[in-house]
């Protein structure tokens, strides 16, 4: 079927399977920052907004964005990659593939929450998961990011 | 310095953080055959027959594989140099299936979902066999789990396969029994040490091409892209000439990728069509039909005099390598190399036990390699002597712990050339606040703190095996290339590299590029494993370095029309010692590649090590036990860490928390379980548990810097030995917390619980 979604601003026409899932049909049309880590819903890197809310592409199914509003870290790369140098010089990206998805929340939380501490911080980031950087370094990151103590 | 021991941002992390396209699947071409792979439903069978004739007739199906379709030649997919010491026991497809989830049938379809339409079109018939799933009745089980005749070992491994003995070590040094006898005290204690999932985040994945000669190209996500081009070359008997691997940007390896996985499978697909392919692993797969940690059985006895002197460590093992040998032996033998050096005031010591055949899903290389299992069994151990003997654990560590200039039963007169591990003690106390909290605070009715620690070491590179090369050229316009066969797979390997070539060399990072890897341009590198590419890589490179300074020097001076001597290089410009001459390196490198007669500059070196200097860390675990229903809370955690010179303390940093919460998983949460029949029951992360940003409580890192001689700027490794400490460290927390002995992982509430019930042994 056909859909039609606003992507990073720009309007597109997706032909989608019933049961096709946003994040694959999103790669398909080369959105290539949208990545998956699982199958279940647990591990937050296939984030993207949808009408401004995180949201896992993973599991959303592709039809249900016909015309709605998606946001990928390509449609939000001047905050993205102000956050992505502070993230970049703690150190705290490894292999980069959590990056994506874990920067999307961020985002959307800063958006959203006003001074938070630093369980909030944790609390909203609970869904990504990061395997290589344990992290602390992460958070240490959003904290100067969000200029929280 | 200028360059090594800053905190320098990745060469590549902005692009990774950023998303963009970088990774194997971004890479692929596009139009690649899909690869979907039937999988075993038994643990043991062998296929009485399989029929593909009605599968292969749907439309867009391009090539249906079965056992009889592949080369009937042996091979492992372990990552080690060749010689490999891991078993040649597998074949592309087999008529006989050893786990849930072996492989059955090769399908490469136009889309996934023609490819998973033919999967369901085939059909196959089994004859099922008793599969072998308890590792410790494997020994001798009716069952064997290799009874073909063409299984073949490089070197003699131990290898009893009619008993399902894949391999047997022995290390044993002065009289055990005799020494035991004199000791005052003797503790012993038998610890089992569960399989655990790698989890990094992107799953494995490779594609292939074939390129304008007609040679074959894998793009692949992996450690060991050497490695692979040889393992394909036997597994396909093709000449390994007409193979080219690619290793792109990885998301994350911790030695899973040190196994080829899928590698094989797009291959023959486009030796096959001719077409490009591509194969991804999804998250079942990855936890089920690739490879986990060996789980163990590790029983240690320990004998000491009644001052706390250590004098008999001797350990006793098995373990379960599940269907495929690959690093069965060379895991296990870590268990020993990195536990019986680190107490040296002993008489006796020893390690001998088996690895064993189960028709599970193959164990592998996991970061920490024998030396996670071995530490938490040891250092467990240890606490308990501490015990028996009423001494602080730490002093008993501080008194028996090899020092920096000392030698010990297992190294033969060799001396240990850097450790600082008893200043790591001291300041991990400090950052704790070990005297006032240990080893147990009551904070209410319910609840109790406690504080546990333990030390481990690792190495540096596999001495007198791996040897790594590197190369770096002058470019037309005074920059340099870095060539390299090491894979960074989000360590930062690359920039840590580039910082040492730039010191060497006194130039900025940014005029170096570094490329790594692919084994048509990179000269060669085993791979990123082993905590070699810092050690191994890192002296090759600087020794390149050297090699082409020296050239530089010499062509500048020839340019002066003086001698090397009499010129100096700053990095920018070759200035005459004396006298006004000087030529920029950018004039010099231009003069280098134009007109005739010319020579472009290009520093070699190839280094592989004699020794494998190991880092130490000394780990401390602050943990909160509800004593209502056993719930375990990690507050804090101290790593304090040798790892000589840091060349990037922000990345060092990084890997370091990266290792701990890794260890932290392995402690508390992560246990690879099968059901009854063999079949993987935690193939998601619903069941499968890694630690999330709540589990951890806090990490705090600190770094005791010694100088390792035989290292580039002094430095060790860190990539392995910062995942080992965090279950024997969190373990005797239990313990001091609420008196519950846990000896095998995890440390699950449940085992807590029951624990304090019954005030028994867990
Ligand atoms: S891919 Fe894991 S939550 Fe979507
Ligand atoms: S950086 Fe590798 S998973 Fe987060």
């Amino acid at each position: 079927m056909q859909i039609e979604v606003i992507v990073n601003l720009k309007k597109i026409k997706m032909e989608v399977d019933a049961n096709e899932f946003l994040a694959d049909t999103l790669r398909k049309y080369g959105i290539l920052s949208v990545r998956k880590g699982c199958d279940t819903t647990c591990c937050g890197l296939c984030t993207v907004w949808i009408d401004d809310k995180p949201t896992l592409s993973c599991t959303t199914l592709s039809f249900r964005a016909n015309g709605r509003k998606i946001t990928t870290i390509e449609g939000v790369h001047k905050e993205a990659d102000e956050f992505a140098q502070i993230l970049v010089a703690e150190g705290a990206e490894q292999c980069g593939f959590c990056s994506p998805g874990f920067i999307m929340t961020v985002l959307a939380m800063k958006n959203e929450l006003t001074n938070p501490t630093e369980e909030t911080i944790v609390h909203y980031l609970t869904g990504n998961l990061c395997r290589c950087t344990g992290y602390m370094g992460q958070l240490r990151a959003i904290k100067t990011y969000l200029g929280v103590q | 310095m200028k360059t090594v021991g800053k905190g320098i941002s990745k060469i590549d992390g902005m692009s990774i953080a950023t998303g963009k396209p970088v990774y194997t699947e971004d890479l692929a071409m596009a139009n690649s055959l899909v690869v979907k792979l039937l999988r075993s439903p038994h643990a043991f069978a062998k296929i009485n027959s399989i029929d593909t004739t009605i599968a292969e007739k749907l439309e867009g199906v391009e090539c249906i594989l079965t056992y009889k379709d592949v080369p009937k030649q042996r091979f492992s997919l372990a990552g080690q140099s060749y010689p490999e010491p891991s078993p040649y026991d597998r074949l592309i497809l087999e008529e006989v299936v050893r786990y849930v989830g072996d492989e059955v049938a090769i399908i490469a379809a136009i889309d996934e979902k023609t490819a998973l339409k033919a999967m369901s079109l085939i059909k196959v018939k089994y004859e099922l066999f008793d599969p072998v799933l308890d590792f410790e009745k494997a020994i001798g089980h009716a069952s064997i789990v290799h009874a073909e005749n063409d299984v073949h070992c490089n070197f003699d491994i131990g290898m009893k396969k009619e008993l399902n003995i894949v391999s047997s070590h022995k290390v044993e040094v002065g009289n055990i029994d005799e020494e035991i006898k004199k000791c005052d005290i003797v503790v012993e204690e038998t610890y089992y040490t569960q399989a655990n999932a790698h989890a990094m985040m992107e799953t494995y994945r490779a594609s292939s091409y074939l390129d304008h000669t007609g040679r074959l190209v894998i793009v692949s996500s992996t450690q060991i892209p050497f490695h692979v081009r040889r393992q394909l070359a036997k597994a396909l008997q093709i000449p390994a000439s007409k193979i080219r691997v690619i290793k792109p940007r990885i998301g994350g390896g911790f030695g899973g990728k040190q196994t080829s996985a899928v590698e094989i499978f797009t291959a023959i697909v486009t030796l096959k069509t001719g077409k490009p392919a591509i194969i991804i692993y999804d998250r079942k797969e990855t936890f089920s039909c690739t490879t986990s940690r060996h789980a163990m059985r590790l029983s240690v006895r320990l004998g000491a005099d009644s001052n706390g002197y250590i004098r008999v460590v001797d350990i006793q093992g098995l373990s379960d390598t599940g269907a495929y040998g690959e690093h069965a032996s060379t895991v296990f033998s870590v268990v020993g190399d990195k536990t019986l050096p680190l107490y040296n005031k002993t008489t006796a010591v020893r390690f001998t036990g088996n690895v064993v055949y189960t028709n599970k899903m193959p164990a592998g290389a996991f970061r920490g390699y024998g030396a996670t299992q071995g530490a938490y069994a040891l250092e467990s151990t240890i606490n308990l002597l501490a015990e028996k003997l009423a001494m602080d654990p730490t002093e008993i560590r501080l008194m028996n712990l090899i020092k920096e200039g000392e030698t010990c039963l297992t190294y033969n007169g060799k001396l240990l050339g850097s450790s600082t591990l008893h200043k790591c003690i001291e300041k991990g106390k400090e950052l704790i606040g070990w005297k006032e909290r240990y080893p147990v605070q009551q904070i209410d009715k319910n609840r109790v703190r406690a504080i546990g620690m333990a030390v481990t070491m690792q190495g540096s590179g596999i001495a007198g095996i791996d040897t790594a090369s590197a190369e770096i050229r002058l470019n037309d316009d005074g920059n340099f290339t870095l060539l390299i066969g090491s894979t960074d797979m989000g360590t930062g390997s690359d920039t840590i590299l580039a910082q040492m070539a730039a010191e060497i060399l006194e130039i900025p990072i940014e005029n170096i590029i570094v490329n790594a890897a692919d084994t048509d341009i990179s000269p060669y590198d085993p791979g990123s494993y082993a905590s070699s590419t810092t050690y191994v890589t890192g002296m090759a490179v600087v020794q390149a370095a050297q090699d082409l300074k020296r050239q530089i020097i010499e062509s500048g001076a020839k340019f002066l029309e003086v001698s090397s001597e009499e010129v100096e290089f700053d990095g920018e410009t070759i200035s005459m010692i004396k006298g006004e001459g000087s030529v920029r390196l950018e004039k010099l490198a231009e003069f280098l590649v134009l007109g005739t007669g010319k020579r472009q500059l290009v520093g070699n070196a190839t280094y592989g090590s004699p020794v494998s200097p190991p880092p130490f860390i000394a780990g401390f675990a602050e943990v909160e036990i509800d004593k209502e229903t056993g719930k375990i809370d990690l507050i804090d955690y101290v790593a304090v860490v040798d790892c000589g010179t840091v060349i990037n303390p922000k990345l060092a940093r990084i890997q370091v928390e990266g290792g701990i919460v890794q260890g932290i998983g392995m402690a508390l949460y992560e246990d690879v379980k099968f059901g009854d029949k063999g079949k993987l029951l935690t193939n998601t992360f619903m069941q499968y548990k890694i630690p999330c940003r709540k589990d951890i409580g806090n990490v705090q890192v600190a770094f005791e810097e010694s100088f390792e001689k035989t290292g580039p700027f002094g430095a060790k490794s860190i990539g392995e030995v910062v995942i080992n400490t965090p279950a024997p460290a969190i373990a005797h927390a239990v313990y001091n917390a609420v008196g519950v002995r846990v000896t095998s992982l995890p440390i699950t509430p449940e085992k807590v619980f029951m624990g304090m019930q019954n005030k028994i042994n867990f």
